[in-house]
């Protein structure tokens, strides 16, 4: 077979561009198994060094916080709740709020729709003292409910599953009527698995910016057993050696390669799902 | 009171269009009903009415002696087979044709039976496992017939679904779906606009226009006695042809012939109609023809030529005449096979 300097060119830009994904990560997981004092003075590392299992180990169990009570394990957990609760939550509320706006034709939609859109322009940072007031009202300050509930309304995936379901037609649900569906069982037999790409989609988008969410959790937990990942990367490692000991450094960059685990699982999982829907069509 | 009935069925969309007027019409059991007109004269609407996939603005539809007006479609136990035949995309065939039971709470072997039963019937056994995106066209159009058949529902429900399938596939499944239904027997109503599949299909012929049945009866009696203007110029092909003519004293004058002894007491100015088919070869006839243009389609020459002022005159004759173009042709009309419509109303006056 014959290389065409196309080909050629293509690959080199492809492979650039897998490097700078890659790299980083690789130097963040080297460094991470070398000694903090080593990569201090040194700079960081692309090779592995004999601390690798040292450092996770001491990362994964040792107690941090000023109460020295929460471990690095305990925040990957809560943030992987945090982050399941509102990704679960968004794709199942913005699909179905979508299904009621596209389906029941009743006059508002349209006009409900645009105020739904309207909220892309006040994100949760806009509207955090509101936000924090109605959860502490509420109590649920220091409580999964608390860290999920305000994030889990979309208007981004409301919007998107809104432009896919107006592109099935009409006919379908006009079938599925004579079949005797019932408005639950089109949305569970039809617009749920017709839609299980986008799903799989608007799933990992929302993990991923669940996970994320800094904030938010920091402003509503005062109890450390409720810290996440995203917060603990800038205290836990920080409080207990004060001006005392030299940065740890090592450990830091376990943590961070750690901390992309559950995505990274997430991505791999719904992955099959999300390709095959790209390469199958079928409408 | 009959199978299926519509007393002045009204509907009227919200955007104010008037698509069906007043219609009434009773259809027997076990019988083939045709809606055929024009695109856009509302025989879907029709159709999706009795389906209970349209509101009805006024007026009733009674199904088995029930009144249907209320009753959501899901209840109303007919099945309907649409033009793009809207399979659903995710499902096999098989789960095709079982949705409908399963959500009837059937049990699985009852299900399998009756999936396989008319799986065969049908001839699409070897496809159960197959989605939708996976057939041909012709495939398609069984599948949704099955999903239809396999409910034994009180009435089928056709709208144009042949319209999407090449011209040869097309004669072939109207003929399928006039055995299927006669060895089947459900009550049916088949809407299309092609006058051929009409005529072929139907028992009994509803010819619409502008959201008005014009006329209804089997296909030769509409064929023969076609009772409007639009109707004679709708059904039989090549279409009828039409001229001014002047009616005074049982005497009817057209371009450059007459006829006497007209049965009308009709008078004034009228538009007389007659089909190709109708018109015979014989010196000193009637008209005048002289041949524009020579189809010959094998078993039938269809001749094309002008009239006086009219162009586009068509005379049908048998495919073994010889017919040379520029030649004049003297023509009769068959056993006073013509018919004659007011030219203002359009109804037929003799
Ligand atoms: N949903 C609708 N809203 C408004 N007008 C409609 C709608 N559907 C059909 N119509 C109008 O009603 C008339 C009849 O339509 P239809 O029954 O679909 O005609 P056909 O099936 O005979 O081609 C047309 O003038 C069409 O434009
Ligand atoms: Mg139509």
């Amino acid at each position: 077979m014959k290389i065409k300097p196309l080909q050629i060119i293509a690959h080199i830009i492809l492979i650039i561009g897998v490097l700078l994904m890659v790299v980083p990560i690789w130097i963040s997981f080297a460094s991470s198994s070398h000694d903090s004092v080593t990569i201090l003075t040194e700079g960081m590392k692309f090779h592995i060094g004999d601390q690798l299992a040292r450092n996770y180990n001491e990362v994964l169990n040792e107690k941090g916080g000023w109460s020295e009570e929460v471990t690095a394990a305990k925040m990957f957990i809560n943030s992987f709740i945090m982050a399941l609760g509102i990704a679960t939550l968004k794709v199942v509320i913005s699909a179905m709020s979508a299904y009621a706006l596209v389906y029941y034709r009743f006059k508002l939609a349209v006009p409900i729709f645009w105020l739904i859109f309207i909220t892309l322009l006040v994100p949760l940072e806009v509207r955090i003292f509101p936000s924090y007031k109605i959860v502490s009202d509420l109590g649920l300050t220091n409580s999964y409910t608390g860290l999920i509930l305000p994030l889990v309304a979309s208007a981004t995936a409301t919007f998107f599953f809104r432009q896919f379901y107006k592109t099935i037609p009409d006919e379908l649900l006009e079938s599925a009527k004579l079949d005797g569906a019932n408005a639950w069982s089109f949305f569970i037999d039809f617009l749920v698995p017709l839609s299980k790409t986008m799903i799989a989609a608007m799933f990992i988008f929302m993990f991923v910016y669940g996970y994320s969410q800094y904030l938010w959790p920091l402003i509503m937990t005062t109890a450390e057993e409720y810290w996440t990942v995203v917060m603990g990367m800038k205290i836990i490692y920080t409080e207990s050696y004060e001006g005392v000991a030299l940065p740890r450094t090592a450990e830091r960059f376990a943590y961070i390669i750690l901390s992309m685990i559950p995505p990274v699982l997430v991505v791999v999982f719904l992955q099959k799902w999300f390709i095959k829907g790209l390469i199958q069509t079928e409408k | 009171m009959s199978f299926l009935d519509l007393k002045n069925v009204t509907k009227i969309y919200p955007n104010g269009t008037k698509a069906v007027h007043e219609t009434s019409l009773s259809i027997d059991e076990g019988e083939f009903m045709v809606f055929v007109g024009p695109s856009g004269c509302g025989k879907s609407t029709l159709l999706r009415m009795v389906a209970g996939l349209e509101d009805i603005t006024e007026g009733d539809i009674n199904l088995d002696g029930k009144l249907m007006n209320e009753v959501d479609p899901s209840e109303r136990d007919v099945a309907m087979v649409f033009q793009n035949y809207a399979l659903y995309p995710h499902m096999n065939v098989y789960n095709n044709l079982a949705y409908g039971l399963k959500n009837r709470g059937i049990d699985k072997e009852t299900i399998e039976q009756k999936v396989n039963d008319a799986a065969k019937l049908l001839q699409i056994s070897d496809y159960l496992q197959r989605k939708p995106s996976m057939l041909s066209g012709g495939q398609r159009q069984r599948v949704a017939m099955g999903r239809a058949i396999v409910r034994n529902p009180k009435i089928f429900l056709f709208d144009e679904p042949l319209s999407n399938l090449d011209a040869k596939l097309r004669i072939q499944m109207r003929l399928e779906i006039k055995k299927l239904q006669q060895k089947v027997g459900v009550t049916s109503i088949f809407v299309t606009h092609d006058q051929v599949e009409a005529m072929t299909l139907a028992d009994r012929l509803a010819v619409i226009n502008n959201g008005i049945i014009e006329q209804l009866g089997t296909p030769i009696e509409i064929y023969d006695n076609p009772k409007s203007l639009f109707v004679a110029g709708f059904i039989g092909s090549p279409q009828m042809n039409f001229l001014d003519g002047n009616l005074k004293n049982k005497t009817l004058s057209a371009e450059g012939f007459e006829i006497k002894d007209v049965n009308t007491e009709h008078e004034g100015e009228v538009t007389l109609g007659i089909r190709p088919e109708h018109l015979v070869q014989s010196e000193n006839g009637l008209i005048n023809l002289k041949v524009d243009l020579v189809e010959q389609l094998g078993s039938d020459n269809l001749v094309y030529g002008q009239l006086k002022n009219i162009k586009d005159f068509c005379y049908r004759c048998p495919g073994n005449q010889t017919i040379e173009k520029g030649s004049n042709l003297s023509l009769n009309i068959e056993n006073k096979k013509y018919y004659i419509f007011d030219k203002s109303t359009g109804k037929r006056v003799n």
